[in-house]
């Protein structure tokens, strides 16, 4: 390919997503937009696997059959948001397994979230309210994104996500509304899992290294900053009409911008996060790495027995 | 509660704690399974154990008055008034034990409930009905990986015939008569389980014999869970289960 031909491609490319028409699978694309999408789609698909952890962990311990059975359900959404994810990556010429390869191996990242503990039962009702509704925040504006397979992957799994959010500001209610020790309890989960949920939108749109090509290319319709801003925005009346308290001595209504002013984040510990060194990032990745290596010998024995069908069907085609 | 409805309260008692305990286990394997499509079923699986067992105990609570509902039921019950049969509180081990647990109890789960469409206790019928869809769902699901893992390699069937030879003891117990069933069939509400062994055993080996596993000889058999006497394994499994309710018994949730 010549350089000018090359240069028509990306210039043919930039006018269809200009445009606002959607890009496939089979559309020629830049392969430094084919790079950012896989690796933000299968980080994203590894976020709903690695995300059923820290709530799979008070499945066995939820306090009603009822919030046991929204949990399940609950978690075998995310699976199934997790699967959708994975096959829309796969679209960009990716394997599942070259993903889970990534993600066992430390290359891929996860949601810096998940690497927080469920310490107690509110912590399911935190995730549900604060971490999903900051994901849904995120998953909203990309319901626009330029990549086509990627864009009605987040339709779908918004409408659901929503469902969830809305789960778990029920359970913080319950619990704000309940007795002393449930109070402090979701107080105390509220307190651990506020700030790790405004993190959750990224850096800060100065020091964020994807941001400017992304947004060029559509595949982010609103910068970190502006998305952070409309979480806290409609997510601190939520915690005032629960009477709940947000860990944040520098929040304050700004009449002027009509939005709120809020503290700084700790970037350090963001980093410390992100870099592999949160409370549960070596626990989250070996219980994956275990399921996986652990389910080996059943994945081979399925493709086994797959195989023999087919030799079996085959002969019998032959025989008939 | 009338002698009647104490056998009815017992007898809804067995099969709501079988779903239970089971729905339990199967949640211990949330994000370990082998495959992410497992996963999904096996929470799948789950659920519809708990959506039946909320159902059942529910009308427990009911049928014995006292104010019980389906989480006074589930959560402060200590283990001898716990009737789930010893098979379904048995530990997860691998996946081909868990598989093996599954396929054993969906066989007889499934001829349990269709017997039950029958029952001239309207309310059991109802939720028999509701309940032989999924059942019919969780035996095709856990055959089908009884046949994989047998007919697989060599490693998957010893896994799974090992699995098989270790929970095969519990089965006898599954098709136990005592005085509370006997009532329960005289009445018209119940289903005489050992009628239903010569099906159970007819169903297990044509999937066993597609498997290519060998089916265990009857060599052993052990039995309490209609008494209150499980295996060890239950009381870590209810510690577990209602460590909050107890911490906190004048909460909602």
């Amino acid at each position: 390919m010549t350089e000018q031909s090359l240069a028509e491609l990306e210039e043919a490319f930039q006018k269809k997503v200009d445009a606002e028409i959607r890009i496939e699978p089979k559309d020629w694309m830049p392969e430094g937009y084919r790079k950012t999408l896989i690796r933000q789609m299968s980080q994203h698909a590894h976020s709903e696997v690695v995300g059923m952890l820290p709530e799979g962990n008070w499945l066995t311990r939820a306090p009603s059959l009822k919030r046991k059975a929204v949990l399940m359900a609950k978690i075998q959404d995310e699976g199934g948001h997790g699967l959708y994810l994975y096959s829309a990556t796969e679209t960009l010429g990716i394997s599942r397994d070259e993903m889970y390869e990534q993600l066992h191996s430390g290359k891929a990242k996860y949601s810096s979230i998940f690497n927080y503990p469920t310490l107690n039962w509110a912590d399911i009702g935190a995730i549900g309210w604060l971490v999903d509704g900051a994901a849904i925040t995120n998953q909203i504006a990309l319901c626009r994104c330029s990549y086509g397979p990627y864009a009605r992957a987040m339709v779908k799994i918004c409408k659901e996500e929503s469902f969830h959010q809305r789960q778990g500001y029920e359970i913080m209610m319950v619990m704000a509304q309940g007795t002393k020790e449930q109070k402090e309890m979701a107080q105390d989960a509220l307190n651990r899992w506020w700030w790790p949920a405004l993190m959750m939108f990224g850096p800060h749109d100065k020091n964020s290294d994807h941001s400017s090509q992304s947004m060029t290319w559509k595949i982010k319709r609103s910068s970190n900053d502006e998305l952070r801003q409309r979480f806290i925005d409609a997510t601190v009346p939520q915690a005032e009409y629960l009477g709940l308290t947000i860990p944040d001595d520098k929040l304050a209504w700004n009449e002027e911008k009509q939005s709120y002013d809020w503290g700084e984040i700790d970037w350090d510990e963001f980093r410390n996060v992100v870099a592999g060194n949160g409370l549960c990032n070596r626990e989250r990745l070996q219980t994956r790495r275990d399921a996986h290596d652990g389910g080996r010998w059943v994945r081979d024995a399925a493709l086994a027995y797959a195989e023999k069908k087919r030799k079996r069907q085959q002969a019998a085609q032959q025989a008939a | 509660m009338t002698q009647d409805q104490d056998y009815l309260f017992q007898y809804l008692l067995r099969l709501g704690d079988n779903c239970v305990i089971l729905s339990q286990r199967l949640a211990e394997w949330c994000g370990r399974s082998p495959v992410l499509e497992e996963e999904l079923a096996l929470m799948n699986v789950g659920l519809d154990l708990l959506g039946q067992a909320r159902l059942i105990l529910d009308y427990a609570g009911k049928v014995e008055g006292k104010g019980r509902d389906e989480d006074k039921l589930a959560f402060f019950r200590d283990a001898q008034e716990w009737r789930n049969l010893l098979l379904v509180e048995q530990p997860n081990g691998d996946f081909a034990k868990t598989m093996a647990r599954q396929l054993m109890f969906d066989c007889f789960q499934s001829l349990q409930f269709e017997a039950l469409l029958e029952s001239s206790d309207k309310t059991l019928a109802e939720i028999a009905a509701k309940s032989v869809k999924e059942i019919a769902y969780h035996k095709r699901h856990s055959a089908d990986w009884v046949i994989r893992l047998g007919d697989g390699t060599e490693e998957s069937h010893q896994r799974m015939q090992d699995a098989l030879e270790s929970l095969w003891g519990y089965v006898p117990e599954m098709f136990d008569m005592d005085e509370v069933e006997e009532a329960m069939v005289a009445a018209g509400v119940g289903v005489d389980l050992s009628s239903l062994k010569p099906k159970w055993d007819a169903m297990m080996n044509d999937i066993l014999a597609e498997a290519t596993l060998k089916r265990p000889e009857d060599t052993w058999a052990v039995r309490g869970s209609r008494v209150g006497k499980h295996s060890e394994h239950l009381g870590y499994l209810l510690a577990e289960m209602q460590f909050l309710p107890r911490a906190y018994p004048d909460a909602n949730w």
